[in-house]
């Protein structure tokens, strides 16, 4: 966006060092550095009593209090957190006016998809059930995410956890979504509303995973003419495995984010990921003919590949036949 | 209870306008009956003017709404978050008037402790999500836009699409300035959605000038009619009460 959206105030800046008290419950906070920052402030790090703590500060309230409002809903809700935990909400007076901040934990990991980069595929398929779990968790309280995406997730060490950062989009059910970026949106893609419900988080999931293997994304429209989809799942290697799941996600298949996950568990289990190579994912898109051929072949090696462990299962099959046939032998031997 | 309907003016162009009354005047007019004015500047690969941009941002200051200068590309993700920004700016506003009676001259919503603020901000969500809602969208479609009219065609569609999915109704109706006899043409009469406007931006004559304070004059013109057919005059009233 060229412009901000309004001139009212200017946004602050803090320093490394700065210590921020607040004017209402009078906690002070020191400034580490800065975390990022967004359409609705900036994240920074700071040093608290309570040690280590993420700051977010904005020029304007309305968001802030929006925000406030959900963090402190779901630092309510029973068992593992969802989310950040929420600490503190309270004004910073500077010379320039006063600005709203609020103080909640601090997620240290690895952002989503550079975690993922040179990891085998069955990692995208781990992260993602894990995301699941706590998407599914969260439609249960009533809320959906809205604004899914890798920026707004990171993947904490010893264990390797998924967790969400920004609860910006978080919507209530049966509302309209607050917050969406276009390429999670299904919308923007023509795949439905933009109602909070279960499906539209299953949507952006689906599109998490094509994202994995597209980094730099891609657009609706190019000249020669709409994106399909489903084309794109079908030109990379590293989506093969996850196709179905992909698809019916996109598609608003799955009643909860619950069968989602069941399904996707089931083909992390049941596929051979080693056998692919790794590399596919990092490609970038557009490169023409030669490249998408390529990739038919590659995937017409890994299906042949495939197909010793397909006899292997239909021997077991018959195996157990067998055994069946003989326990039922046995039975009438018995009587 | 009746929750009332919010009311918007928004308005696409490119640059200045060039004849007619000074458009900053009229969005202050239109801020005194109630309806606020926001606009987008969508530029090419060129920038707008400086003049261009600083006009832009004093109709929207005037007319009590939000100003955004964009790509076309980004046009669609930019339409819809200017649109419900307003509202809930616009909800905020009435919600703080409220508050200055309740704690006399010069209190704010920010002079609150932030306990109390966020209960109050739950009551604007609450507005923004089921108050109705209509916008009359006036499209500039002098020479230069023709290039982008397909753009602004998409971001439409696409905020019908959003606002579609809120409680509140919706009614949108869609203008072009300048008209080929008068300032402004009607594309689209008041509808709850833009189902209809494929093909809209075809019948348009793209000419030089840019009446765009004539354009906002006959805006709040349709607006007023509207809002004496249904009869709601008091519904800032009602908003106040609900709040």
């Amino acid at each position: 966006m060229m412009s901000s959206l309004s001139k009212k105030k200017l946004d602050i800046k803090l320093h490394p060092g700065q210590v921020i008290i607040g004017k209402w419950h009078r906690k002070s906070y020191q400034i580490v550095r800065e975390l990022g920052f967004g359409a609705t402030g900036t994240v920074y790090l700071a040093d608290s009593k309570q040690g280590l703590v993420a700051l977010k500060i904005a020029s304007d309230s309305m968001s802030i209090t929006s925000e406030v409002n959900v963090l402190r809903h779901f630092s309510k809700v029973q068992g593992p957190s969802l989310g950040p935990s929420f600490y503190d909400v309270d004004d910073y007076v500077a010379n320039q006016g006063v600005y709203p901040f609020y103080v909640m934990e601090y997620i240290n990991g690895e952002p989503f998809l550079p975690f993922l980069k040179d990891k085998g595929g069955e990692w995208l398929g781990i992260m993602v059930v894990q995301l699941l779990g706590d998407l599914h968790r969260l439609h249960q309280e009533g809320w959906i995410f809205g604004d899914l995406k890798p920026e707004n997730l990171l993947v904490t060490r010893n264990p390797n956890r998924v967790r969400w950062l920004d609860v910006g989009g978080m919507t209530r059910v049966g509302r309209a979504i607050k917050e969406y970026t276009e390429f999670f949106d299904r919308g923007y893609w023509g795949y439905g509303g933009r109602k909070a419900e279960p499906s539209y988080d299953l949507f952006s999931v689906a599109m998490l995973m094509i994202n994995r293997a597209y980094p730099s994304r891609f657009e609706k429209n190019t000249s020669k003419g709409p994106t399909s989809l489903i084309s794109k799942i079908k030109a990379k290697n590293t989506l093969e495995p996850y196709e179905t799941v992909i698809r019916r996600g996109l598609e608003g298949k799955y009643e909860s984010a619950m069968a989602m996950r069941q399904e996707l568990m089931s083909v992390v289990q049941n596929t051979s990921f080693t056998s692919r190579p790794k590399s596919e994912g990092n490609t970038i898109t557009g490169k023409g003919k030669s490249v998408s051929r390529q990739a038919r072949k590659k995937r017409n090696n890994v299906k042949e590949q495939k197909k010793p462990l397909v006899g292997l299962f239909e021997s077991m099959l018959f195996a157990s036949f067998l055994l069946i046939l003989y326990i039922l032998y046995l039975f009438g031997q018995a009587v | 209870m009746k929750k009332g309907t919010l009311r918007q003016i928004l308005l696409l162009t490119d640059g200045c306008s060039n004849t007619g009354e000074d458009p900053i005047a009229i969005a202050s007019l239109a801020k005194e009956e109630g309806i606020s004015v926001n606009v987008i500047g969508i530029v090419d690969r060129q920038e707008m003017s400086e003049r261009g941009v600083s006009e832009i941002e004093s109709i929207a200051e005037a007319g009590g709404g939000i100003s955004q200068v964009v790509y076309a590309k980004q046009l669609s993700q930019t339409v819809q978050m200017v649109t419900k920004k307003a509202m809930t700016q616009t909800i905020y506003g009435v919600v703080n008037k409220e508050v200055s009676q309740i704690l006399g001259e010069e209190k704010e919503l920010e002079d609150l402790e932030p306990e109390k603020r966020g209960q109050l901000m739950e009551v604007v969500d609450e507005l923004g999500e089921t108050m109705d809602l209509d916008v009359l969208i006036l499209v500039d479609t002098s020479a230069s836009m023709r290039n982008k009219l397909p753009m602004v065609q998409e971001a439409l569609i696409d905020l019908s699409v959003s606002l579609r999915a809120r409680t509140g109704s919706n009614h949108f109706a869609l203008f072009s300035f300048p008209g080929k006899r008068k300032d402004v043409d009607k594309l689209i009469n008041w509808s709850p959605n833009f189902d209809s406007i494929s093909g809209a931006f075809k019948k348009m004559a793209t000419s030089g000038v840019t009446p765009t304070g004539p354009a906002l004059q006959e805006g709040i013109r349709i607006m007023a009619k509207r809002m004496k057919k249904k009869g709601t005059m008091d519904d800032e009233l009602a908003l106040e009460e609900e709040a």
